[in-house]
């Protein structure tokens, strides 16, 4: 039978190859010289692709830097709420955003980060757009409120070829009636056959001009446009008096949402201006963020090397779990995914400092003891026992303060911006890691590989 | 063991070094603010070569422009500071500067904040830190079970933050260095740090203290304050290496946040034994003489 620490051990390894895989370099090319030849070849993290059944897991781990590190546009928009209820604010906030969101991933930016936010009486969206260093090009892209508009054809198509004719600004012409006669548009389902559909209502305005437009209409299409691309064109069978209609035809529940989300954006005359918006040069910040990378390296080396100094055996494997600690984290950061900012880093510094104390902690302890007399295995054992208390409180107010700074139940008196909170974020799994690894790596490590102290002296 | 307990005067005089030319800073200049809090224009440029300090002044006259200050640094760097200004007129700005220096010029950086940002999130800021106060309050005193730790180790944390406050607003007024939103951060960093420090040294107190009832707390914090000062060196010591490098070597925008970030340490791992021990040790001699 095997020994616990030496399962342990090998579980432990086995995680930390696990999570270098998840930590490969994105796009690094090495080259293996092989038999006179050298073999090239591109490494990349791991993209898991598993289906079984319908069950389908798609993950690509890749590092989310942010705005400050990897150089953008940072837009902040605040939408005018004057006009409109207290109640449906937040929904007409939230329609904004995912309109703003849409046109986004239409043009094709990576990563963008478009969230809304309330705070106080603003009402506001924020649009974080890595790798566009245009504003003029950033604010056109998001600058405008979804436009809805009903169009008729110029040319009336042969009945039979209307279902497969392609509406085009080109070949409609506009009915005079817009995302502004909308009152609303929901989701709901068919009475007859439960499909979902959208169940859109004009305002009274608009109710007798589409009552107008659909008895001149009748037999012919009526095309539905947003943002000038054509959504739909069913062809009216009926005069629509009650100023109400349903748009149907084979959605499913989550298209039919999207729908009239995007009918409400296109209603709701949310007229939207920039209250902030800062170019972060993406040049500058490469520069900053390789120094800045370097630099912490280098740190990084003289802690450990000083662990070694000061520790001997011990500080190296104090330093094995720093490693541990360091894969882990980068790949937690990976998979959950964390967008790695400036204070986001500044929280990591300080849990590698949290993470180093526990491992000083135990060993000055265990030097407490051995210096008692107590043979070194015994000594090892209490050491850790009697450094966990100072360990556990310390860690433990940490703790506390993260939550605080993050600010889990979103509420308004707290930070909700994402500097305090990817700090916190940072910070947060830094301890808790560090607490894993400080404590059961290391010990592990020396209960399997430590053979106790040179010449019984430490 | 060294009498600690001692030098209580010592301790004093060192944190007043710092603390009265920085309080006296702090309200007589206050800080030096950044564009993330007043709000306003930033334009950084890069020119092909230098043009002198009067044809800048010019430039901007000519435009009009609001400036607030303007500094140059290497490579031809150019910063303006303004107030709030619309983009045709930045962009005419810009196209003046780019016909007096050549061809080429780069932006580096174009920011427009409005100053409301920044007082939104520094009140939450702060409101978050009181609720952090209040909870560390209550963990010390309950894991202690005596709100004289609780109350010397907030002290030492309001020590600490008053440290990284004032040597800022000195740095902002003899060197010009600005606060940002980054500075909240290590503001944030310095107040957990503190309190982990000084955990550390409560715990030993404690320990000694359940096990030894009869020894005076002055004798038991001496002997805990010497044990522990060989880990709260080494443990800084690793910290400090890690934020020097940042310091000496890292990018400019990193700079001054890790400056404050070290600043943040050295004083969190002073307070620890000659701030939060001394203020424990001082409430327990007033407790005792009260009964």
């Amino acid at each position: 039978m095997m020994k616990r620490p030496l399962k342990i051990f090998i579980l432990l390894t086995i995680l930390t190859i696990c999570a270098g895989f998840i930590d490969l370099p994105e796009k690094f090319m090495i080259s293996i010289p092989f038999n006179g030849n050298v073999i090239k070849k591109e490494i990349n993290p791991p993209i898991i692709n598993i289906s079984i059944g319908s069950l389908k897991i798609q993950k690509t781990f890749t590092t989310h830097l942010g705005l400050d590190l990897a150089g953008g546009t940072h837009v902040v928009l605040e939408a005018d709420m004057k006009g409109i209820p207290e109640a449906s604010r937040m929904g007409a906030l939230e329609s904004a955003r995912q309109v703003i969101e849409r046109r986004v991933n239409f043009f094709g930016v990576s990563e963008p980060l478009v969230q809304h936010m309330k705070s106080g009486d603003a009402y506001r969206i924020i649009v974080e757009l890595p790798g566009v260093t245009d504003v003029d090009e950033a604010l056109s892209l998001i600058g405008q409120t979804a436009k809805l508009e009903f169009r008729e054809f110029t040319t009336t198509p042969e009945s039979t070829q209307a279902a497969f004719l392609l509406p085009t600004l080109e070949t409609t012409k506009p009915v005079d009636l817009t995302g502004s006669d909308l009152k609303k548009a929901v989701l709901s389902f068919n009475s007859n056959n439960g499909e979902p559909e959208v169940a859109i209502e004009f305002t009274a305005d608009g109710g007798k001009k589409f009552a107008e437009i659909t008895k001149r209409l009748i037999g012919k299409p009526l095309a539905i446009f947003l943002d000038g691309m054509p959504l739909m064109w069913p062809r009216v069978s009926t005069e629509i008096t009650d100023g109400s209609g349903v748009i149907s035809g084979g959605f499913t529940s989550d298209q039919a949402k999207r729908l009239a989300l995007q009918l409400n954006a296109g209603a709701l005359p949310v007229s939207i201006a920039v209250v902030e918006k800062r170019i972060v040069g993406a040049s500058l910040g490469a520069e900053s963020v390789s120094k800045s990378v370097q630099a912490g390296l280098i740190g990084l080396g003289i802690v450990a090397i000083f662990m070694i100094l000061k520790y001997g055996w011990l500080g190296f494997y104090a330093d094995l779990a720093l490693f541990v600690y360091g894969l882990l984290t980068l790949a937690l950061y990976r998979i959950i995914p964390i967008t790695l900012t400036l204070p986001g880093i500044a929280g990591f510094i300080l849990s590698i400092g949290m993470a180093v104390d526990s491992n000083i902690l135990i060993f000055e302890r265990f030097k407490e003891e051995v210096r008692k007399g107590k043979p070194w295995q015994i000594a090892m054992e209490l050491g850790f026992g009697k450094a966990w208390d100072s360990i556990r409180d310390a860690n433990f107010t940490t703790i506390i303060t993260s939550i605080i700074l993050f600010n889990p139940g979103n509420w308004d008196f707290l930070p909700n911006s994402g500097l305090v909170r990817g700090f916190a974020a940072t910070l947060f799994l830094g301890v808790i890691i560090s607490l894993f690894t400080g404590i059961i790596v290391t010990r592990t490590f020396i209960r399997v590989l430590y053979k106790g102290p040179k010449g019984g002296r430490v | 063991m060294i009498r600690f307990s001692k030098y209580i005067w010592l301790y004093i005089v060192l944190s007043s070094v710092i603390l009265v030319p920085g309080v006296y800073s702090l309200v007589r200049w206050g800080l030096k603010p950044s564009i993330d809090f007043t709000g306003g224009t930033v334009l950084e440029v890069q020119l092909e070569k230098t043009i002198s300090k009067d044809m800048v002044n010019s430039i901007v006259k000519k435009n009009s422009i609001d400036l607030i200050e303007v500094s140059s640094g290497e490579k031809n760097i150019y910063i303006f500071r303004m107030k709030a200004t619309s983009d045709t007129k930045l962009d005419a700005f810009q196209k003046d500067l780019q016909k007096e220096s050549g061809d080429k010029l780069i932006i580096l950086k174009k920011d427009t904040v409005g100053p409301l940002i920044g007082k939104e999130l520094l009140a939450k800021a702060v409101v978050a830190s009181l609720l952090v106060l209040i909870a560390i309050l209550s963990y010390v005193a309950y894991a202690f079970k005596s709100v004289k730790f609780g109350i010397a180790a907030i002290i030492a944390l309001i020590h600490d933050v008053l440290v990284v406050f004032s040597s800022f607003s000195l740095l902002g007024h003899f060197m010009g260095i600005e606060v940002d939103t980054l500075f909240v951060t290590a503001f944030l960093t310095t107040m957990s740090f503190s309190v982990h420090d000084t955990i550390v040294i409560f715990d030993r107190i404690r320990e000694y203290r359940k096990k030894d009832t009869r020894t005076s707390l002055t004798t038991i914090s001496d002997v805990a304050l010497t044990e522990t000062m060989g880990r709260s060196l080494v443990n800084s010591f690793t910290i400090i290496f890690m934020l020097l490098s940042l310091v000496l070597m890292g990018g400019e925008s990193v700079r001054w946040f890790a400056a404050a970030l070290l600043i943040g340490t050295i004083t969190g791992t002073y307070s620890s034994p000659f701030v939060a021990t001394p203020i424990v040790l001082l409430l327990d001699m007033w407790e005792r003489r009260k009964k």
